[in-house]
């Protein structure tokens, strides 16, 4: 028989092994605690017959019960599609406007909208719709074509100088080339770029100034207005900018605009009807009126 | 120093009661194979069969037992009204609505922290108990005490006390036998399934779930949990019982550290009854004493009654619950046998020693570094939830800045903000606040999709009862007033009914 060995202060058995004068205590674990251990064994070879489990190669093992982590994802995207259809078709039989006007569709409107603008249309304009030089910013109160939730949406879906019968402005043609047509002189551009800069209170060159006024009212105003307001104030749908801002598209210092001016600006953007149905082009139009330009 | 914790005799230091060692391990280590070889690294598992058992201790134990379980099956049933739209339920953890309601407490998921602090408050509770009077918890309240008591008082009526039951274990399987287990394990289950059932009547509301319930329309999450609790009620009460305490909860582990020598604990008076025998009939106490025995009869019965199934004369024990049922046990043989009750006894260590070495009890020390410490504690805490709670607003207001774009400057120059504005409506009405920001020179509000026109001064906005809602706003100011790129910006919103809440944000411009 065994002899048994207890620690003297502890009362405890020890195993016997002794480590420089230690001696481990043994506090056996109970039996049944291995046994659980020997359960969750057998429960996962349970588990590899009902569930994937092995790698094979390029495939794996399935399991009885076909259990997918992809398709349950395919399935509840299926769900929420589902879920969704009853805002989309009401959204698609509603105006803009009158969407702007009911809270959950509003609600529903601008969080799709969101994420169809940073699809479809932050490439360009910037996340937010911060914009970029010859991209225009959104968010902020200059629109070419107009900012109201009508405006916007008309130009969602039927594009700029696009491929569309009732795209904004007319395909290929923008702003006149005044310098590289001809139809202004070197000195003429300097003038009526100036005069610009005075509309602004930056000209640094009032004869000049004056000069480009007369220049301006026989090329210019006929889109931008006779005061330089823009062509959407004017009530034509060109695209003109208002040239009295602290926001410009392209660059509002001299070079630019004299540049501009003998080059010429035509801006496009596609007509995303094509792209798009009409509860997502509506959705993004809500979505950017609130961005805070919209009018 | 772990070899103290798991089994602590601090009798032995004090009292300098031998142990039992064979021999001196330490000086004279014998010959390791053979002993391996008998050593087994698993231990098996004895059934305790506890005995019946009639004293102060047992009366305390039903009562605490009966009060426990009838707070724990009738408490979703209290009512408690809160108005229209709000569940009357006085206690009522609204997980799907994220709303927990206790009393006249309802907390969002923001507020969590107020469970933290219970939870905090509880554990102190939990020292503060241990140190004054060891481990009560564990004797009397804990829900695993607290159902196996119940379990073992069923399975006394259905088998019998603990001799009969031990024959009917180790006895052959005849009808009888297989009539009175599956019996039991009836009971059990269906005690179960009460307490799986009850459980969830604290996350829904109680009258509506037992109506489906009884119209069989229960959600499968609900049956789902309600199974969950009725395998684990009837396993642990059942089967598990003590191992529970012994192996698989921490608490054991470390309450000695709550312990000192002035805390109550269920000690053996091994300084009277040691010199341990059976009482003989024609034996006179006095021939006893001369004899140098003791006042223990070795009868065993501390044992038997023991839940825990140890034997306490072996001293303080981490397995031992504190449940004083011991007492009880011995106190019974002593009134038989004419000796003074409280050979095991519920007592401080201190005074045991001082009784022990010839002097007087030392009567119970209520204040002590660590009772005043974990009391102040209490309270502190206690206080803070308090006034907390009483200050709970009713209205909480975050705001978000839009970083894409930082900023957006319009055309007549001026620089514009926007930022998601929520309103966390806490009340029971819908309310109507009014919006103001300052910081800013010439600053003025607008919010998006509303219509109203940008006003230089406030914004007009509502929020429904018991919800968050929010808004699109857009602060403007010109470029004139604005000094460097960031500067801060309060927001601050009043209820009509005078109630404020600020937040402060930033307001980004160009650099220069
Ligand atoms: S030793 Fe006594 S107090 Fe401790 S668990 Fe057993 S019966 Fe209860
Ligand atoms: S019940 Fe009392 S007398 Fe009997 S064995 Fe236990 S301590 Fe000794």
């Amino acid at each position: 028989m065994a002899q048994k060995e207890k620690d003297a202060l502890s009362g405890v058995e020890t195993t016997g092994h002794e480590w420089d004068g230690l001696r481990e205590l043994n506090n056996p674990l109970p039996k049944w605690w291995l046994y659980i251990f020997y359960v969750c064994i057998a429960w996962s070879l349970v588990y590899y017959v009902f569930y994937p489990a092995w790698p094979l190669g390029k495939s794996y093992t399935k399991g009885l019960l076909g259990y997918s982590q992809r398709e349950e994802l395919v399935q509840k995207v299926a769900e929420g599609k589902k879920a969704q259809e009853k805002y989309l078709t009401a959204i698609a039989a509603t105006s803009v406007e009158d969407i702007q006007k009911n809270k959950d569709l509003l609600a529903f409107a601008m969080a799709g909208g969101r994420s169809y603008f940073n699809e479809n249309c932050a490439a360009c304009h910037g996340a937010g719709g911060q914009g970029a030089k010859g991209f225009p910013t959104l968010a902020d109160d200059v629109w070419l074509w107009g900012g109201t939730t009508a405006d916007i949406y008309k130009t969602i879906q039927h594009g700029i100088r696009a491929d569309d019968g009732d795209t904004r402005g007319t395909v290929g043609i923008g702003m006149t080339a005044f310098g590289k047509d001809g139809i202004l002189n070197r000195e003429q551009i300097a003038q009526v770029a100036e005069y610009v800069l005075s509309l602004n209170k930056r000209s640094t060159d009032a004869a000049a100034a004056e000069k480009g006024k007369t220049v301006y009212d026989e090329n210019c105003a006929a889109c931008h207005g006779d005061s330089a307001q823009g062509s959407v104030a004017v009530g034509m749908d060109v695209g003109a900018p208002p040239l009295v801002t602290a926001n410009w598209l392209y660059g509002g210092d001299k070079a630019t605009l004299v540049e501009t001016i003998t080059n010429g600006r035509a801006g496009v953007m596609p007509a995303w009807s094509k792209r798009l149905d009409d509860a997502t082009v509506k959705s993004l139009a809500v979505y950017v009126h609130n961005l805070g330009g919209g009018k | 120093m772990s070899t103290t914790t798991e089994q602590q005799p601090p009798q032995t230091d004090l009292l300098e009661r031998p142990v039992a060692v064979a021999g001196d391990p330490l000086a004279a280590p014998s010959p390791k194979a053979p002993r391996r070889a008998a050593r087994s690294m698993y231990q098996k598992h004895s059934k305790v069969y506890p005995k019946a058992v009639h004293g102060t201790f047992r009366r305390i134990k039903w009562a605490a037992l009966a009060v426990l379980l009838a707070i724990y099956y009738v408490l979703p049933w209290v009512r408690w009204d809160r108005g229209p739209n709000a569940p009357d339920q006085a206690v009522l953890l609204d997980l799907a609505n994220r709303r927990f309601y206790l009393f006249f407490v309802e907390l969002w998921p923001q507020q969590i922290y107020y469970l933290t602090g219970a939870l905090i408050l509880a554990a102190l509770g939990l020292f503060l108990a241990t140190s004054l009077a060891g481990r009560v918890w564990c004797g009397y309240a804990c829900p695993q005490t607290v159902w196996t008591d119940l379990y073992v008082w069923v399975e006394r009526l259905v088998e019998g006390d603990r001799g009969e039951r031990i024959r009917l274990d180790q006895g052959a399987w005849t009808a009888r036998k297989a009539g009175r287990k599956v019996l039991k394990n009836l009971i059990w289950l269906l005690i179960a399934l009460a307490t799986g059932g009850a459980w969830i009547f604290y996350f829904t509301d109680a009258p509506t779930l037992l109506g489906e319930m009884l119209r069989f329309e229960v959600s499968s999450t609900a049956l789902g949990f309600i199974g969950l609790f009725t395998a684990t009620t009837y396993l642990l009460a059942g089967f598990a019982r003590e191992q529970v305490c012994t192996y698989m909860c921490p608490w054991p582990r470390f309450q000695s550290a709550m312990i000192d020598e002035d805390s109550l604990i269920v000690t053996y008076q091994d300084w009277r009854g040691e010199g341990r025998s059976l009482l003989r009939k024609s034996q006179s106490w006095e021939e006893r004493r001369a004899e140098g025995l003791g006042d223990c009869i070795d009868c065993f019965n501390c044992v038997q009654v023991c839940p825990a199934g140890i034997d306490i004369r072996d001293g303080l024990q981490m397995q031992c619950i504190g449940c004083g049922l011991c007492i009880d046990a011995c106190d019974e043989i002593m009134t038989k046998v004419g000796r003074p009750t409280g050979l095991i006894t519920f007592d401080t260590q201190t005074s045991q020693v001082a009784v022990a070495t010839g002097g007087q009890p030392v009567p119970f020390r209520l204040l002590r570094p660590r009772t005043i410490l974990y009391t102040l504690m209490m309270l502190v805490i206690a206080g803070g939830i308090g006034v907390g709670l009483l200050l709970k607003p009713g209205l909480d207001i975050s705001v978000l800045r839009d970083r894409a774009p930082l900023f957006v400057a319009l055309s007549d120059g001026s620089v514009r903000n926007a930022y998601t504005f929520k309103i966390s409506n806490m009340t029971r009405d819908p309310r109507a606040y009014t919006l103001a920001v300052s910081g800013v020179t010439g600053a003025s509000l607008s919010v998006a999709g509303d219509g109203q026109d940008e006003q230089a001064g406030t914004q007009r906005l509502t929020a429904g009862a018991d919800m968050v809602a929010t808004y699109r706003i857009f602060v403007t100011a010109p470029r004139t007033g604005l000094q460097g790129a960031s500067q801060p910006l309060t927001f601050r919103l009043t209820s009509a009914d005078g109630e404020v809440a600020t937040y402060d944000s930033v307001f980004m411009g160009p650099a220069n």
